[in-house]
């Protein structure tokens, strides 16, 4: 014997993204703070210390931003020409440049003119950084050489000229302190051991190489070009690991969060996407108003920092996080009251009384229990079910009408009621998960109140309403129909594979709504 | 209560009927059809006479009333058998045994809204003159008074919406239950209005009630072969169910993979999963998960299509309103959750086709069950669609994978029938009215079409194992047909109007089974011969609507050739009227002899002195076997058991008297002997015996007499008596008696 079965409200999926656990962390931030800068933003480092500053590398000038400033708190501008790739040593103290007339500036970075210069690359140096003993930089020029520097005798150690095209890209092993990988526009990525004369590995990007990372253990690097960014196993001799191919312009930077779990990127195509490091799927996704050419995350995840190909730097800070204020709530009934009697252990001559489980039915459940159906119907249009839960009050529709009773429920109502079903159907009618049980509905009214149109200004007007709205939808969906049919006929000229897949996803999202024939018929009124 | 039946008495004519009244001891009433004229019926009270033997002819016959209804709900016998009373259409008729008078009734014929008024079924007050009657329009009338031909009184109970099926009055006569469509059973008390409860929501109609007669439980019969057991405070008891037959099945048959148990419509909305070894309900999966309405004419939801993937970790299932302007679809994909060993609704897809959906299949891939897993549904609004398992991107959601639509095939905007796909799901061949056309499984590329016109495809398969490369289809002009799919070819076409095909999972073996003038057929094949391997013809006059290969257990071992096809599966059938019938290899009586060792329930048996005496006998004899350390080998154990067991089990009052058995029972005895001389003698006189059975050799029959005198005696104490001659000759003459009977049991 079955028990009573309560009315299904259907939940209907929500269009468009998914809310996830990631898409409600990269959305903590507020409105971005834009800052225009005098060119076009090649490199974007925070300082590894507290206060967390950020030299910015645009055009001959190295601006140090703080935490909230919007004005440079620092500024080198002792280059001739373009300044690239402004980079902090770990200690947050020096911070080393590589320039367009080919030299490499070392700053402190409380004083104002450059501790070391090093002269020796022929052509710009687009990139340059420190290992992680502190004591030497590593440099990339477009002389298509990778050098290795002393500090303290500001000398070059060692010159390797493997690369034949640009070099534009090349972090430090954070590891090992004499591992340094450099990305070329001959689209290699090579792998230097400063111990050796010649290059360790050679990973083969497929394009030009615009940007590489090494992950904080060493054992993966990620390498940006052209449209792929692609996850390599060094441990593994450089084997391929992952091939991710979600920007349609070339990607320009790449930037993993603190902990290591998100990997980013950024592009030309203005988007910023946001990778699982485990799964390698895309978990969420920044777009921007122009191109993005570098981009930085501070430690903890505090500050995004975009640079654009336009000299816009765009800053997001993260919104604190909310306390959650301690309600005064209602007192409660004291916790011996609702323990009571529940820990008794029955002995063995007790005789067990057992309580049958009493469900709790909603209201309306509770009138179709015992085929109320007019009172179910007045249940559910009660304001707070007809406002805030249009979905329960359509399934007790439904449901009605399944049990054959719909019209018997519609039928006898008063000018207030009648103006209450009208407001409400003639709002939810053109809602596409409403319209099939609605338009139904309508029907059923216009049928019954038919006779007594023009006896009440108010029914009346709502009759009009409900036209009206109807005219819309439909005018709609002809338009819609419309757009369907040129596609169609592009999708036709097309001799690719599998039009069709296309076509069903704009069928799904277009095409809920039944064809809207019934009203045409029953809305003469 | 053994199930033994003690008397037969043949009446000659179709008992309809029968009513067993305490008060009439000697006679019993039935209701036969009336000689010589159709569709009339009478009520006769049978005279059992008391004459010694099995089979007795019953020739008294004495009509009590004329022109009744054939359902035995519509008479009922009144008070202490005083009157007999019976309804038909719109009348009721008392007749009265000792004033041998009849009173006629009526109601007036008129139509309401509600429906007619015609009397439906009747019951009597066990302790008053009271009778109450159900109609046809949901109301319940009580008469009283209706010894008198005028100043009869009735009164009117009305809850019942539609057809009051059945009525009865409890034990005391306090209280009436009633139930109908509603699947509702009514409790009036004290034959008021006001004061009544219900029991609702029993499932499914109502057809018959009754009250034990210690008056603690009823029992409703409903329309869906179910028995449910209500006790008397109206609380729900115990449901005794077998197949639930409900009003169409719609989603075929079929097995799930996991239990093995067929699978197809049970309760409204409900899949029953019915085990066909112990003919028991598995369990009934709630599909459509909504309140089942018990009314007749409405559009309920109805579930039409069903489909396991080849793991049984998937059911997909589609259910369907009709609407006049469009219909209510929702296709429904299941997953088996090991925890709670059922299945669990992963997906909710509305709306899956714009039209009926005609068919469904997994890819069924049997190694890897993974992502790969595809479902494929047709519908008659001329496209098929591909759906896959898509996995949520976001780790912590709350189930990972999910299912939406993947593509959307159409051929020529013909409405897609049937889909299947290839054992090696690399192939999908989808027809299209009267074409099929083969698709690529990857890339979802036509690879070619077939068509054999004219005539639309009503069915297609491809072929398995060794014959993989065929394609076969079943057209609605009566053709089957057999494509070869490596050269695009027809293969071989045969006249046949083939209603069901229906591959064997396990084997090459596909069974088609036509419907030709009035009955069905059956043939098996293999697709890469056009010559069926097994023909059985007009094996049933109904028309065969689904049919099923059931993978068996174990493989069983088949002596003819001509069943070798159905040595791994079992086939099974439903006909139209909901029987299911499925073909066995066995002959007739090799089938009925594990039932009939079924009646014999030895763990139940009492323990009665003489059991008890058997028991210590054998074991003396085992300790014996001991003793002397040496291997008897008993090459008849069992040839003294169905004797004994015969003996212990028919009950007492049925058995002859003791020295009716004394010559059997001992006999049985004698063949057990320890000694192998002993056992050679038995044997010897066992023969012997058989043949002074024939002969009546008396001096053979001596000596075994006294051989049985000799070594049972000591054991059976009771019997321990030096027979006279006189009884010897009584004993005797009793042997040549014919009891072949007692096999019989």
């Amino acid at each position: 014997m079955a028990t009573y079965k309560p009315v299904v409200v259907q939940a209907f999926p929500r269009l468009g993204e998914r809310i996830t656990q990631d898409t409600l962390y990269w959305r903590g931030y507020k409105t971005p703070v834009q800052i225009k800068e005098f060119g076009a933003v090649n490199k974007i480092d925070f300082s590894p210390v507290s206060p967390y500053n950020y030299a910015v590398t645009a055009s001959s000038r190295i601006h140090i931003y703080g935490r909230y400033s919007q004005e440079p708190i620092k500024t080198f501008s002792r280059f001739k020409d373009a300044a690239y790739g402004a980079t902090y040593r770990d200690d947050g103290n020096l911070l080393v440049a590589g320039s367009e007339e080919g030299s490499i500036r070392l700053f402190d970075i409380s004083g104002r003119a450059p501790l070391r210069q090093f002269d020796g690359h022929a052509k710009p140096v687009h990139v340059v950084g420190f290992l992680s003993d502190k004591y030497r930089i590593f440099s990339g020029a477009d002389d298509y050489s990778s050098n290795l520097w002393d500090i303290p005798s500001a000398t070059e150690i060692v010159s390797y000229s493997e690369h034949n095209d640009y070099v534009r890209c090349g972090c430090a092993s954070k590891v090992n302190a004499d591992v340094f990988i450099t990305g070329s526009y001959d689209h290699t990525v090579k792998l230097f051991d400063a111990r050796r004369k010649s290059s360790v590995m050679t990973i083969e990007h497929g394009h030009p190489v615009e940007s590489v990372l090494l992950f904080p253990s060493g054992g993966l690097l990620v390498s940006a070009g052209g449209r792929y960014v692609k996850v390599w196993d060094v441990l593994k001799g450089g084997q391929l690991l992952v091939s991710l191919k979600n920007h349609h312009k070339t990607v320009t930077c790449l930037c993993l969060n603190s902990s290591g779990q998100r990997l980013l990127s950024g592009s030309l195509d203005r988007h910023v996407k946001i990778y699982s490091t485990t799964s390698y799927k895309v978990v969420h996704s920044f777009s921007y108003a122009t191109s993005i050419l570098s981009l930085a995350l501070s430690p903890e995840d505090e500050t995004i920092v975009i640079g654009m190909t336009n000299g816009v730097l765009n800053v997001k800070h993260r919104k604190p996080e909310e306390r959650k204020v301690k309600s005064q709530k209602k007192r409660q009934p004291t916790y011996r009251t609702y323990v009571k009697g529940r820990t008794y252990m029955p002995k063995q001559e007790d005789f067990c009384v057992s309580k049958p489980v009493k469900r709790v039915l909603r209201k309306y459940d509770k009138l179709l229990k015992s085929f109320q159906s007019s009172k179910a119907l007045d249940a559910v249009l009660e304001p707070p079910i007809r406002l805030y839960s249009p979905e329960v009050t359509v399934a007790v529709m439904q449901e009605l009408h399944r049990r054959g009773t719909l019209r018997s429920a519609l039928a006898g109502r008063d000018e207030k009621q009648v103006n209450l079903l009208l407001t409400f159907v003639a709002r939810r009618v053109i809602e596409p998960r409403f319209t099939s049980v609605l338009v139904t509905v309508a029907d059923i009214i216009t049928d019954i109140y038919q006779p007594v149109v023009g006896q009440s200004a108010i029914v009346d007007r709502q009759f009009l309403r409900l036209q009206e709205a109807i005219g819309k939808e439909i005018d709609y969906q002809e338009e819609l129909l419309e757009v369907l049919g040129m596609m169609d006929a592009l999708f036709a000229t097309f001799t690719k594979k599998r039009p069709h897949v296309h076509l069903t996803k704009l069928d799904y999202t277009v095409f809920s709504l039944p064809a809207s024939s019934p009203f045409q018929t029953s809305m003469k009124s | 209560m053994d199930g033994i039946p003690i008397k037969t008495f043949t009446v000659g004519s179709k008992l309809l009927a029968l009513y067993a009244l305490a008060s009439f001891e000697d006679s019993v009433f039935v209701v036969i059809p009336k000689s010589g004229e159709r569709d009339t019926f009478q009520l006769v009270s049978v005279k059992l006479t008391k004459a010694a033997g099995q089979d007795l002819e019953a020739k008294e016959l004495s009509v009590v009333l004329d022109g009744v209804d054939a359902s035995p709900k519509c008479i009922a016998f009144g008070r202490e058998g005083e009157y007999v009373a019976s309804v038909k259409e719109v009348n009721l008729q008392v007749y009265f045994f000792k004033r041998k008078q009849l009173n006629r009734f009526s109601v007036s014929a008129m139509k309401t809204k509600s429906g007619k008024n015609h009397f439906m079924c009747i019951a009597c007050h066990p302790t008053e003159d009271c009778i109450a009657t159900g109609h046809a329009d949901g109301k319940i009338r009580l008469w009283r008074n209706f010894h008198h031909k005028k100043e009869y009184t009735f009164s009117t109970l009305h809850w019942h919406h539609d057809t009051v099926m059945d009525l009865a009055f409890s034990l005391q006569g306090s209280s009436l239950l009633s139930g109908g469509v509603e699947s509702v059973i009514v409790l009036w008390r004290n034959e008021s209005e006001r004061q009544r409860d219900f029991l609702p929501r029993l499932g499914s109609a109502i057809e018959y009630i009754s009250v034990s007669p210690d008056g603690t439980l009823c029992c409703t019969l409903h329309t869906d072969n179910r028995i449910t057991i209500i006790n008397s405070n109206l609380r729900f008891s115990r449901s005794i169910q077998g197949l639930i037959k409900s009003t169409n099945v719609k989603t075929g048959l079929v097995v799930d993979p996991r239990t093995k148990a067929l699978v197809l419509n049970g309760e409204p909305g409900h899949l029953q999963f019915y085990c066909l070894q112990s003919d028991q309900q598995l369990f009934s999966l709630d599909i459509v998960q909504r309140q089942y309405i018990h009314q007749a004419g409405l559009n309920q939801t109805d579930l039409v299509k069903v489909a396991f993937s080849a793991q049984g970790e998937w059911l997909a299932t589609v259910e369907e309103r009709e609407e006049v302007t469009d219909p209510e679809l929702q296709l429904k994909l299941w997953f088996y959750d090991e925890e709670t060993q059922s299945f669990k609704l992963n997906t909710r897809i509305s709306m899956p086709h714009e039209d009926h959906i005609t068919d469904m299949c997994f890819r069924d891939i049997d190694e890897v069950e993974d992502e790969s897993l595809i479902l494929v549904t047709t519908g008659s609004d001329c496209v098929f669609k591909v759906w896959v398992m898509v996995e949520d991107t976001d780790p912590e959601a709350q189930q990972s994978v999910s299912w939406s639509c993947d593509f959307v095939g159409s051929y020529h905007n013909y409405q897609a029938t049937n889909c299947c796909f290839s054992e090696d799901g690399s192939l999908l061949a989808v027809s299209f009215e009267e074409t099929v056309t083969v698709w690529d499984s990857v890339t979802w590329d036509l690879k070619c079409t077939f068509c054999y016109s004219p005539g639309k495809i009503r069915n297609i398969c491809f072929g398995r194992l060794t014959c993989s490369k065929y394609l076969i289809g079943a057209t609605d002009h009566g053709f089957l047909c057999c494509w070869n799919l490596l050269t695009c070819a027809l293969e071989w076409s045969a006249y046949l109007n083939v209603v069901v095909l229906q591959p064997d999972p396990l084997s090459e073996h596909i069974a088609a089974i036509s419907w030709l003038s009035k009955d069905s057929s059956l043939f098996v094949f293999k697709p890469n011969e056009p010559r069926p391997i097994y023909i059985q013809r007009n094996f049933c006059k109904e028309k065969i609507q689904l049919a099923v290969f059931v993978p068996r257990e174990e493989p069983e071992t088949i002596g003819s050739a001509k069943y070798l096809w159905l040595r791994r599966s079992q086939l099974f059938f439903l006909t139209a009227t909901q029987e299911l019938i499925t073909l066995s290899t066995k002959s007739l009586e090799e089938r009925l002899t594990p039932s009939s060792k079924q009646l014999a329930v030895e763990e139940s048996l009492p323990v009665t002195p003489f059991s008890l005496l058997l028991g210590k006998h054998r074991r003396h004899q085992s300790q014996e076997d001991i003793d002397l350390g040496k291997l008897v080998v008993r090459n008849k154990p069992e040839q003294d058991s169905p004797a004994v067991k015969e003996l212990l089990h028919t009950p007492a009052h049925v058995l002859p008297s003791a020295s009716f058995l004394c010559p059997v029972f001992i006999n049985s005895l004698l063949i057990s002997k320890e000694n192998p001389s002993a056992e050679e003698v038995a044997d010897e006189v066992e023969m012997e015996s058989e043949k002074t059975e024939a002969d009546s050799d008396e001096e053979r029959d001596v000596t075994e007499m006294e051989q049985e005198d000799t070594s049972p005696v000591e054991l059976l104490g009771e019997i321990t008596c030096k027979l006279s001659k006189s009884q010897e000759k009584e004993l005797r003459k009793l042997r040549k008696m014919d009891y072949s009977w007692i096999s019989a049991f």
